[in-house]
């Protein structure tokens, strides 16, 4: 990377919370949606936030994004390359 | 049923070896059939290449038409020519590589890297194309490396010079498949030196029937006719070979066939004439037949048809339930119904094939059909027992599906009962409208019925119109009284009207009603009287009515409530109490009343509410006569002094404004420069004047109304909210006011001005688009053109916009069809892929909420406090 990154983008106020699942859990989550890794919705490795957190391909991400209607709604996606 | 996954499907390019063994003819003559009409040996009508006529038997595989799929047969071509849809990938392969050697002009370490890196193809492709076309040597062998350039679709010149197809086709042999790999061919199944055709695939001949007019004239398919020339230059070019012709009529010959296989896979290929039949109509060769609208994939693939179904123009019918639609008789008998025979009502069915003609067909359990004639009647009733079925008329109370084009959203096509009625139109209540969006100015809408118990109960439960009440789509009622209909609620309900002995007992009659209530005021029955006796006993409500928003228009530092009772509908225990019943109650995406009925007291409630207003609305505005006279738009001298005033103001601001702007000390507006801020300013000026005016004209029409003896039917109709604005109202009796092109004032027309008839740089008012007349008056001629200049900016809109609008929608609905909400609540896609986690995002269905809210808090109190 070029320029260095000043702040972390994970701060702002439009990108909803980040979090890598432990692998330990994620087999748990999978099979609460049908057990099918590959079915889970993507995030792209080279996504900004992806790197900011370092996240490996393969990783489950758990995003957790406000809503207006739900209060907290929480969303899976697997990073891929 | 046995059921069998496609593993996949692979696209290939069929190679000339692949092409001969498919082969069950060589064609060799041009000619179809003889001088007595049978088919030539050897000719594109070969019995060898399938049969079309009844009887015959194919001469390949020996089946008769039915069975035989027809066969392909070939043309070896005495000259290659390429394949019109491949001249793209040829011109790749040709710019990458050598033309001594074949092997793409980039160093082996450097292809040896590239083969390792995993790329999509077209990555690849363009990674190799981008060097070698800067590359001036090949580096394997040394040649100098050329200029490849390509006349779509198929004439390629080496430097300049036209090259062959012969010569690409040995030059393309040369490439080694370790080379291809990097282009991402799989090497194993195809070789792009097939892309050059050297032997033509002839589609079977059940491909391309030939047709027997009726004066006993055969005609020919379109493909027949293409590769008759096919076949006909083929041969030609083989003569003048033969002969030893010079090189240039042979090359001629060479590029017509070239031609003629083009326009025989692609007849609308860019740079190529299409090839046109003897009346100059475009032959509709193979990509023609599959491409578009009218192609194999949009027309009959995806386009099927049904039976069962029928069409007609559809009629108001407010006397009939929404759940209702009224079927011709003559279309009820010719649609049936399967029902199917019970030990419970075998005795009613006997009896209806014996005594009636509502029975069309008899169905044996076995599956065998028998058609109910004189003849066949006896032994029909013979033959039924427990098991069977009949196929009857459609009766009344059939279950039904209604739909109109364009199809748009669910309520598009809903289940309703059928009801026999004499016409020939589909009739149907006019509530329903809306969700179909029909009027009755000519609409046909289409009619299905459902063949099974199953299609039966689906649509019942999930489509039934009166279980549509409330949309799906934002919780708030979508099926509603409009218009008349509220005008109708509107006036019964307002404290003024008073109803005679007469009119009330034939109110409350047609609601059902036998013994006459006692009269609410002195010797009178008031219309909230007549009105509480569709609401069900303990309903309650209370909400501000349109009454309100109006009155607080025109005295912003009043309480409405004060002002007047009805802008608060009160309802207690079933009892309107004040209050009138308006657009609040009713209208879409508001309907408090219709939305309350729904959720405490069904949908059935809805239904009778709705059908109850009709018969009195209906009667009450013919009594009344819903119609709007000149006189309704009289002005006065205080609306003609609050007018002129405004007029007057508006001058004298602008012309002050100009002054400003022209000096260039006009307060500029942030984020504008000095003729946005100018013009802007204009802009709100002119609405700021208007509104004065329409707040004197309102004022004026809003008393009137509430009044003890109101009779303007246009103040009606905008206080109830069923139709017009106080705009509109505006527009007629008071001022137009600014006219308006693109949310700004009209600016383009001549040099500097408007119209011709300005002054030059005028921007004034006047000169800018402001109208100090109204309908009433008529404009002057300068105003009219400014008018029509809005005008016309609005009639281009809702036709761009429609446009517009409506592929957008297209596409978005094409693309979340296959969405549905799983059993574990998440919402996936037609490949189990999770869209969502859960549906939504929130769980939460629409349809089921107050407006989009989960629980309408306010009503829930209301309830506890009482």
């Amino acid at each position: 990377m070029l320029v260095k990154k000043l702040r972390s983008i994970m701060n702002h106020f439009l990108v909803p919370i980040h979090e890598i699942i432990p692998e330990e859990k994620e087999l748990e989550i999978i099979n609460k949606f049908g057990g099918k890794k590959e079915k889970f919705p993507n995030i792209l490795l080279s996504d900004p936030v992806i790197e900011e957190l370092g996240a490996q391909k393969g990783n489950l991400i758990k995003i957790t994004r406000e809503s207006p209607t739900a209060g907290k709604s929480i969303y899976y996606r697997v990073v891929v390359k | 049923m046995l059921m069998k996954k496609i593993g996949g499907i692979e696209f290939n390019v069929m190679s000339p070896e692949l092409i001969r063994k498919l082969s069950a003819l060589d064609v060799k003559t041009p000619d179809t059939y003889d001088k007595d009409g049978y088919p030539m040996e050897g000719g594109l009508m070969d019995p060898h290449l399938g049969v079309i006529n009844p009887g015959l038997r194919c001469k390949t595989c020996g089946q008769k038409m039915k069975q035989c799929p027809g066969h392909f047969g070939t043309l070896e071509l005495v000259r290659p020519v390429v394949h019109s849809e491949f001249g793209r990938k040829v011109e790749e392969l040709l710019i990458a590589t050598c033309d001594a050697c074949g092997r793409i002009a980039v160093p082996e370490e450097k292809l040896k890297k590239w083969r390792e890196i995993d790329d999509p193809t077209e990555i690849k492709v363009k990674r190799i194309l981008l060097r070698t076309k800067k590359t001036k040597k090949c580096p394997h062998c040394g040649t100098a490396k050329k200029e490849i350039m390509l006349d779509k679709p198929t004439n390629f010149y080496l430097n300049k010079e036209r090259i062959y197809p012969t010569q690409i086709r040995e030059w393309l042999e040369k490439i080694p498949d370790q080379d291809l790999v990097l282009f991402g061919y799989n090497t194993e199944k195809i070789r792009p030196e097939w892309f050059v055709l050297t032997v033509l695939l002839i589609p079977p001949i059940t491909m391309r029937p030939s047709i027997t007019l009726e004066s006993g004239i055969k005609s020919e398919d379109d493909l027949t006719h293409k590769l008759v020339d096919i076949i006909r230059i083929n041969l030609r070019l083989k003569d003048n070979i033969d002969a030893g012709a010079p090189q240039l009529i042979i090359e001629d010959l060479w590029d017509l066939l070239q031609y003629h296989t083009t326009t025989f896979y692609d007849n609308n290929t860019s740079g190529v004439p299409p090839a046109k039949h003897r009346s100059g109509r475009a032959l509709r060769t193979l990509v023609q037949r599959l491409k578009g609208k009218k192609g194999r994939f949009r027309y009959n693939l995806t386009g099927k048809r049904v039976n069962h179904a029928a069409r007609s123009t559809i009629t108001p019918d407010p006397f009939i339930s929404i759940n209702e639609i009224g079927v011709p008789k003559e279309i009820a008998s010719d649609l049936t119904v399967p029902e199917l025979i019970t030990e419970w009502n075998k005795k009613d069915i006997i009896k209806l094939i014996k005594d009636t003609e509502e029975v069309k067909y008899f169905v044996r359990a076995n599956g065998a059909r028998k058609k109910v004639s004189e003849l066949t009647r006896k032994e029909i009733i013979e033959e039924v027992e427990t098991g069977c079925k009949i196929e009857r008329q459609l009766k009344d109370g059939d279950i039904i599906l209604f739909n109109r084009q364009p199809s748009l959203h669910r309520i598009s096509m809903m289940a309703h009962k059928a009801r026999i009625m004499p016409g020939r139109t589909f009739k149907m209540n006019p509530i329903v409208c809306k969700p179909y969006n029909a009027d009755f100015d000519g609409d046909e809408m289409n009619l299905h019925v459902p063949q099974t118990e199953e299609g039966k109960t689906e649509a019942i439960e999930l489509m039934y119109a009166q279980n549509q009440i409330i949309s799906a789509r934002y919780g708030a009622p979508v099926i509603i009284l409009d218009e008349d209909g509220v005008s109708g609620t509107y006036i019964l309900t307002m404290d003024s009207t008073k109803l005679n002995r007469e009119e009330a007992m034939q109110y409350f009659y047609e609601m059902g009603i036998t013994e006459l209530p006692k009269p609410k005021n002195g010797n009178s029955w008031s219309g909230k009287q007549v009105f509480s006796a569709m609401l069900p006993k303990g309903l309650n409500l209370a909400y501000r009515t349109n009454t309100y928003k109006e009155l607080k228009k025109i005295h912003p530092d009043k309480d409405p409530k004060e002002l007047h009772s009805d802008s608060f509908l009160k309802i207690e225990d079933g009892e309107l109490i004040s209050g009138v019943v308006d657009e609040q109650s009713l209208g879409e995406g508001k309907g408090e009343l219709i939305h309350a009925l729904f959720n405490e007291y069904g949908a059935g409630e809805v239904e009778k509410f709705y059908h109850k207003t009709n018969r009195i609305v209906g009667d009450i505005l013919t009594k009344k006569g819903m119609s709007v006279g000149l006189d309704e738009f009289e002005t006065n001298a205080e609306i003609e002094k609050v007018k002129a005033k405004a007029i007057k103001e508006e001058l004298e601001e602008a012309e002050k404004l100009v002054e400003q702007f022209k000096k260039g000390n006009l307060e500029l507006i942030p984020g504008r420069t000095l003729q946005e801020s100018f013009e802007l300013r204009m802009m709100r000026l002119g609405a700021g004047t208007k509104d004065k005016v329409q707040k004197e004209i309102m004022k004026q029409k809003v008393e009137e109304l509430l009044s003890d003896n109101p009779k303007y039917n246009s103040t009606v109709m905008i206080m109830s909210g069923s139709r017009g604005s106080a705009i509109n109202i505006t527009n007629i009796a008071g001022l137009w006011g600014q006219a308006s092109v693109r949310e700004g004032r009209p600016k383009r027309g001549y040099r500097n001005r408007l119209i011709s008839a300005n002054k030059e740089n005028d921007v004034g008012a006047t000169a800018g688009g402001y109208i100090q007349q109204n309908f009433m008056q008529g404009m002057k001629v300068k105003e009219f053109f400014y008018h029509s200049m809005g005008g016309r900016q609005g009639e281009v809109d809702t036709g761009v916009s429609t446009k517009v609008s409506g592929y957008l929608y297209r596409r978005l609905a094409n693309s979340l069809k296959d969405l549905n909400v799983a059993n574990d609540l998440t919402t996936r896609s037609a490949n189990k892929n999770i869209i969502q986690f859960t549906y939504g995002d929130d769980g939460v269905f629409p349809m089921k909420t107050s407006r989009g809210k989960t629980i309408n808090i306010a009503r829930e109190l209301e309830k506890l406090n009482k």
